[in-house]
């Protein structure tokens, strides 16, 4: 990422503390950076701090995962984006268990903010990273995917749907030379997990970004950040159904 | 808003709190919680006491709102959040030629951190304190809402804003004037200072845009007083990158920082630049941020914690300064961390440290012995007509400090204006009763 190969960087969900990172690391490399989300305010200061920051250039653009008609002007904007087109998706939501246990109808927003809008950005985006035959699309997923779990299974399968079509999207891409990134960050220091009990061996949004971006170049396909998640998500998915189903882990 | 419950200390690790903390990542998440439960705001907590605590209530960490909102490249001007670090703004600036035109000791600290204590740097003799370069302050008070000060607007505000130990609001971003550098680098002469009279004469003689000193605080007879000059100017040139910070894993056990260790230590360090002192390039953190690179540092004083006592005493009064090292030096308590400084008159607010004199800062290890030692080194700088830094003060008394600032008077009636029902009161200010006028 330099002037002589210029990058830029559609960053959704940009409000969120990770994106937020994430963005300014792409900035410092001089990448110009387009934020698409829902608080267009929030999201001016946080162009400006790319700005400062060195990025080539830094815009803003609404992007609202339940409301498909926010996509095209951005694919729009993205076919004229200059250099290597990329992509970072950190959409997402998490509500209370509980509150989708009591409110059924939530499952439908869950699964909207976590899957089916930020897939279907990606559908969209697909065809002009085949064409440039580059760029990487990085889906930021949850180790909440691995398995379903008493504490946030709607969550969990919502996100769990999404790294299956990320795995996907990275089978097609890939004959192109475009490729993608599947990102599992387990416990991250955020807004969403402020407060919440149970939390260990938090990362802060600043680590969870350098280990994306050290993915990105080294073109992995399944990052699980901290990288003992990896090991931690293995032994879950490992215990036998039966045993499982007993637990409240 | 999400609240979490959190045990935290300041940076002396002595005294504690228990808080309900709220984060929040976007300013009308900050007016929003702070028009509901208006609560005072930390940063860091890099100050040493209790400044940033409020035990048993609420806080608002800022720590997520530090971005930068503008940078003028031909004026130097920026505009930042309040949780934005001076570190980061050294970082990033300095290669581009433009510094905070005062930086603390640590660049962990945050502007707004800086701002409330009106910080002040290595080169306070020729450019004041961190407020002297705040253009404007947008400051939110207990009723939520924003409003922009600055030192001509709402002056009196403004002046009990800035030194004001957030007591008039929380600090949501700032504008501030950066002074040009030369680069990111720094040229820094060491310069030994074989006693006390030659350490002031050096320090007198100074004319350095940058200027610190290290002294040992154990040395007695005729090598007391000694220490090491620093003096530095940036410069344009290329250095390898940092070595990774490292981290202090565990309270260190309390012989650590034991007399013999401290008295050893210290004649190594001193003996470490040559009789005739020397020059050297360094990376421009490791001059103005040296100990930010062992993270958790204060882990060295165990877990008893540790206070450390800063005054500053005016020009007329070195044989008080003189006696205070020889009190220290006798006692025995002192830790390697130890500055002298000479201070110009500069100060942004009525609650500001500084005054043209002398500033000694000392660490002790926290032992009842240190507490009635750093209890005698205040009456004495009481007697001098000098003042003891609240940035750093975890033992003094209100009576005791009020007689010092001088301008406290009117900083109360201005913060009971800004905030009558008393809702950004801290420990500090409770332990100290600073917004009793009397």
């Amino acid at each position: 990422m330099n002037s002589t190969r210029p990058e830029t960087w559609i960053i959704l969900g940009a409000t969120s503390s990770m994106a937020r990172a994430f963005a300014r690391k792409v900035a410092e490399a001089g990448a110009t950076v387009i934020l698409a989300g829902r608080d267009i305010d929030d999201m001016k200061r946080t162009a400006a701090d790319c700005r400062a920051r060195g990025a080539d250039a830094a815009e803003v653009m609404k992007c609202d995962a339940r409301r498909p008609e926010t996509f095209a002007p951005l694919i729009a904007r993205a076919d004229r984006a200059p250099g290597t087109l990329n992509a970072a998706v950190f959409i997402g939501a998490m509500p209370a268990q509980t509150e989708i246990d009591t409110d059924p109808a939530l499952l439908r927003s869950v699964v909207t903010d976590n899957f089916t809008g930020p897939a279907e950005f990606l559908q969209r985006l697909a065809p002009l990273l085949e064409e440039r035959g580059a760029g990487t699309i990085v889906g930021v997923g949850s180790v909440a995917g691995d398995r379903g779990r008493i504490g946030n299974y709607v969550y969990g399968a919502a996100k769990a749907g999404f790294a299956t079509h990320l795995s996907g999207l990275r089978n097609r891409l890939g004959r192109s030379g475009a490729h993608v990134l599947t990102v599992k960050p387990g416990f991250v220091d955020t807004a969403m997990t402020w407060g919440i009990e149970g939390m260990f061996l938090v990362a802060s949004p600043e680590k969870i970004a350098d280990d994306i971006l050290k993915a990105v170049r080294r073109r992995r396909n399944i990052l699980y950040t901290p990288f003992f998640w990896r090991y931690i998500m293995a032994i879950i998915r490992a215990i036998p159904e039966p045993i499982f189903k007993k637990l409240s882990v | 808003m999400n609240w979490k419950s959190e045990t935290n200390t300041g940076w002396g690790r002595v005294l504690q709190a228990e808080e309900s903390v709220a984060r929040p990542e976007r300013q009308p998440t900050l007016a929003a919680t702070l028009g509901e439960t208006p609560a005072p705001a930390a940063g860091l907590r890099r100050s040493y006491g209790d400044a940033p605590l409020n035990d048993g209530g609420r806080v608002i960490d800022m720590t997520r709102l530090d971005r930068i909102l503008g940078f003028d490249p031909q004026s130097g001007v920026i505009e930042v959040e309040g949780g934005c670090t001076i570190g980061e703004l050294a970082r990033l600036f300095a290669p581009r030629g433009w510094l905070p035109a005062v930086m603390p000791g640590t660049g962990f600290a945050t502007i707004a951190g800086c701002i409330a204590n009106d910080v002040h740097g290595k080169n306070h003799h020729h450019m004041g304190s961190f407020g002297q370069h705040v253009k404007s302050i947008t400051l939110i008070g207990s009723d939520g809402k924003p409003r922009v000060i600055g030192p001509r607007r709402s002056g009196a505000l403004f002046r009990a804003t800035v030194g004001g130990l957030g007591q008039t609001g929380v600090i949501a971003s700032a504008k501030l004037q950066m002074i040009p550098c030369k680069g990111d680098v720094m040229m820094v002469t060491e310069r030994r200072a074989e006693n006390f009279e030659q350490f002031l004469e050096l320090l007198d003689g100074s004319s350095a845009t940058y200027t610190v000193g290290w002294i040992d605080a154990t040395a007695r007879g005729e090598a007391l007083g000694r220490g090491i000059l620093e003096e530095g100017e940036t410069g344009s040139g290329l250095m390898p990158r940092p070595r990774k910070a490292r981290r202090v894993p565990v309270n260190a056990p309390h012989f650590a920082l034991s007399k013999p260790v401290v008295r050893l230590f210290n004649r190594a360090y001193f003996a470490r630049v040559p009789a005739q002192g020397r020059t050297s390039v360094r990376r421009i953190g490791q001059f103005f941020f040296p100990l930010d690179r062992i993270h958790d540092w204060n882990r060295l004083y165990g877990r008893r914690g540790f206070h450390q006592f800063q005054c500053v005493v005016p020009i007329a009064a070195a044989d008080t300064l003189r006696e205070m090292i020889e009190t220290i030096a006798n006692s025995g308590l002192a830790s390697p961390l130890a500055v002298l400084k000479r201070m110009g008159p500069g100060r942004g607010g009525m609650l500001s440290f500084p005054m043209e004199g002398y500033t000694l800062a000392v660490d002790f290890p926290n032992r009842p012995q240190a507490r009635l030692l750093i209890a005698r080194l205040e009456e004495m700088t009481a007697t001098a007509g000098g003042r003891i830094y609240l940035a750093k003060d975890s033992l003094a008394t209100g009576t005791r400090v009020k007689a010092m600032y001088e301008e406290h008077p009117a900083w109360s009636a201005e913060v009971a204006k800004a905030d009558p029902a008393g809702h950004f009161t801290t420990d500090l200010v409770r332990r100290l009763d600073l917004r009793n006028p009397a």
